[in-house]
């Protein structure tokens, strides 16, 4: 894992006194809401229905035992006992107190976590494959390039004002675990002629204009890839509309000019921007490179797994995925107990993660876009033992990518923002097709209560979006999204639902399924063979 | 009837003005009618809530009832967590939420 060096920890420790002084400010009424908001919000601290909520950043979505343990703590110490991990792959807290707030960052410093570019038109956290390190089909592990662009993006001076926030996710695999495609830049990481180099995407995103990247250059190598990103967000931050909050993110301007002339651009600009030398020596990204080692494998470690317990067996199929070193496994810890809360953890579950990651995963955890918790480097012959503790502490419900296994946001039972609530829908949602899951097989359902679509129901297999209808919540439901290496957008299937008739309809359009499939396929594999009318039938015929 | 709403600066709480000052019991807020904007101004002033807001409420023998729905679940906190909400004694404090 990366560990800070003096000028990473003297950054985050000036702007925790830096944070402490507008706090005091605020407080003692010298600061109005007007001039706090801004500041308060480039360090993770929005105000949301109820209360203060700290986004706290987690870069590319990992984390040791330590770190894990800190967020335990501060959910005990500061907030109501829990935290919510979010499809940025960051945690937040819900219930902070202002003034707690530079404390709290404090104690995160002391770990080497902040709340930096978790809020705000700027870079934000940068976002990875859960599995990087780990799976067997990445060319590299890429988080030393997400870390090297985290090291370029943070407090970068042309682009902390961006015309709108701005997303990179970084793979190195054809599998897409972090819905690469959806992001203002996406990354894969590829070999050319033996070397390392970048495949660069652009003007990908949801919100409220879904839109799938273009593939802008195939191939950046090491040595050019900071100018190169410098360029895109050059032509972004040039041309990039600052009149119109929703047609401000970048894949507004690639839909107006045309990749082809956003490319044109980026190509011209690469040329400037390459001779002011802001490339780092090869020697900083081997630096880096090397924090990100493999652990001490044993290579002895045994292949066979004792599946005698049926209960443990279906966890094993469900959540355990192949690691690239034999005798080790992937191990997703599922945060979709049926009928619980997507993606929030109380503190003692955040801290067991913790004993787990230390005790059997070399000390490190990940954080998943889908809001689940990974524990990468497991030895097989431990995975009896791991799931044990995760049974006893609610934690192991097989259910990875299964309909019950649902990405939903906060929702209005927390957001400013939304205009309906997720959660009850998704409680709703696995409680009614709990029984049958295994049945349908993999099935990603998203939910988000407003168009900002935080909960990614735009890459959902089935994806539904909660309107304001004259003040009373309804659901929108759309079918046949996705945010792998298959990626395309949900289809909105018609008029929307109550809560209660939304679920109703979802069981319409798996009955179709059931009905429809052929051996071997997965829903949206039969969507994509038999389109979109079957299933709106279905629905509403 | 009008009510005036924010969330206490120090805090975040969501607070209900009362007619003299600040409670977190949307049952204690007052009918602010006509004088509605005056008191915001004159808090936004004071700087000790985040963004005060006038909404529109139903006056109920049990208090006053904000309008929509999202006032509604900021006057009792997360409908998903009602261990949470102001009264986690009693299940049926949110049954006019939703």
């Amino acid at each position: 894992m990366y560990r800070y060096d003096q000028y990473d920890q003297a950054i985050v420790d000036a702007r925790v006194d830096e944070f402490r002084d507008q706090v005091e400010r605020r407080l003692s009424g010298q600061l109005s809401e007007d001039q706090f908001k801004p500041l308060r919000l480039m360090n993770g601290l929005y105000l949301q229905l109820h209360a203060y909520m700290l986004r706290v950043a987690i870069p590319y979505g990992t984390l040791d035992s330590r770190q894990m343990r800190m967020l335990a703590g501060i959910a005990r110490d500061y907030d109501r006992g829990y935290g919510h991990f979010t499809t940025r792959q960051n945690l937040q807290f819900n219930w902070i107190k202002l003034a707690d707030t530079p404390d709290i960052l404090a104690r995160l410093a002391t770990v080497q976590m902040h709340a930096i570019q978790t809020s705000g038109n700027c870079i934000r956290n940068i976002s990875a494959d859960q599995y990087a390190g780990a799976a067997a089909d990445e060319v590299a592990d890429p988080r030393p390039w997400a870390e090297l662009i985290r090291q370029w993006s943070t407090f970068h001076p042309e682009f902390s004002y961006l015309p709108r926030k701005f997303k990179f996710a970084v793979i190195a695999a054809e599998e897409d675990r972090a819905a690469m495609r959806l992001h203002d830049i996406g990354i894969r990481l590829v070999t050319r002629d033996g070397e390392l180099g970048a495949s660069i995407y652009v003007g990908g995103g949801m919100g409220r204009t879904p839109m799938i990247s273009h593939l802008v250059r195939d191939f950046v190598g090491s040595d050019d890839l900071m100018s190169y990103l410098e360029a895109c967000l050059r032509v972004y931050n040039r041309y990039g509309r600052r009149d119109n909050i929703y047609k401000a993110r970048i894949k507004i301007l690639l839909h107006e000019i045309g990749a082809d002339e956003y490319r044109r651009q980026v190509e011209e600009e690469f040329l400037l921007v390459k001779q002011l030398g802001i490339d780092p020596p090869r020697a900083e990204l081997e630096r880096i490179t090397a924090m990100f080692a493999p652990p001490a494998f044993d290579p002895a470690a045994p292949d066979a797994v004792d599946r005698s317990d049926p209960d443990f067996a279906v966890w094993l199929d469900q959540n355990v995925a192949a690691h690239k070193q034999p005798g080790y496994a992937i191990v997703n810890v599922s945060l979709k107990p049926i009928g619980g809360i997507p993606g929030d953890a109380d503190a003692d579950q955040i801290a067991l993660l913790a004993d787990l990651g230390a005790a059997y995963s070399f000390d490190e955890l990940r954080v998943t876009h889908a809001q689940n918790i990974v524990l990468p480097h497991v030895a097989k012959r431990d995975l009896y033992a791991v799931w044990r503790r995760l049974t006893k502490a609610g934690l192991a419900e097989p259910n990875l990518d299964l309909i019950t296994d649902i990405i939903a946001c906060p929702g209005l039972d927390y957001c400013s923002l939304a205009n309906a609530r997720s959660i009850p829908l998704a409680q709703k949602i696995a409680t009614r097709f709990a029984d049958r899951q295994r049945e349908l097989g993999e099935l990603k359902l998203k939910i988000s209560g407003c168009i900002n679509a935080c909960g990614h129901h735009h890459a959902g297999h089935i994806g539904i979006l909660g309107v304001d209808k004259k003040g009373t919540e309804n659901y929108q439901l759309s079918l046949g999204g996705s945010g792998a290496q298959d990626v395309s957008l949900a289809k909105i299937t018609g008029p929307g639902f109550s809560e209660d008739g939304v679920v109703d309809a979802i069981e319409r359009v798996t009955d179709r399924y059931l009905a429809t499939r052929e051996p071997g396929e997965r829903f949206l594999d039969t969507y994509r063979r038999v389109g979109f009318e079957p299933f709106k039938d279905a629905i509403y015929g | 009837m009008r009510l005036l709403t924010g969330n206490d600066l120090p805090t975040g709480d969501v607070v209900w003005w009362t007619g003299s000052g600040w409670s977190r019991h949307v049952e204690d807020a007052a009918d602010v009618g006509q004088e509605g904007e005056a008191i915001l101004r004159r808090e936004e002033g004071a700087r000790r809530v985040n963004v005060p807001y006038l909404i529109d409420a139903i006056a109920t023998p049990d208090g006053p009832r904000p309008a929509h729905i999202k006032d509604r679940i900021r006057a009792l906190g997360p409908t998903v967590r009602p261990d949470l909400t102001l009264r986690p004694a009693d299940p049926a404090a949110g049954s006019w939420v939703i």
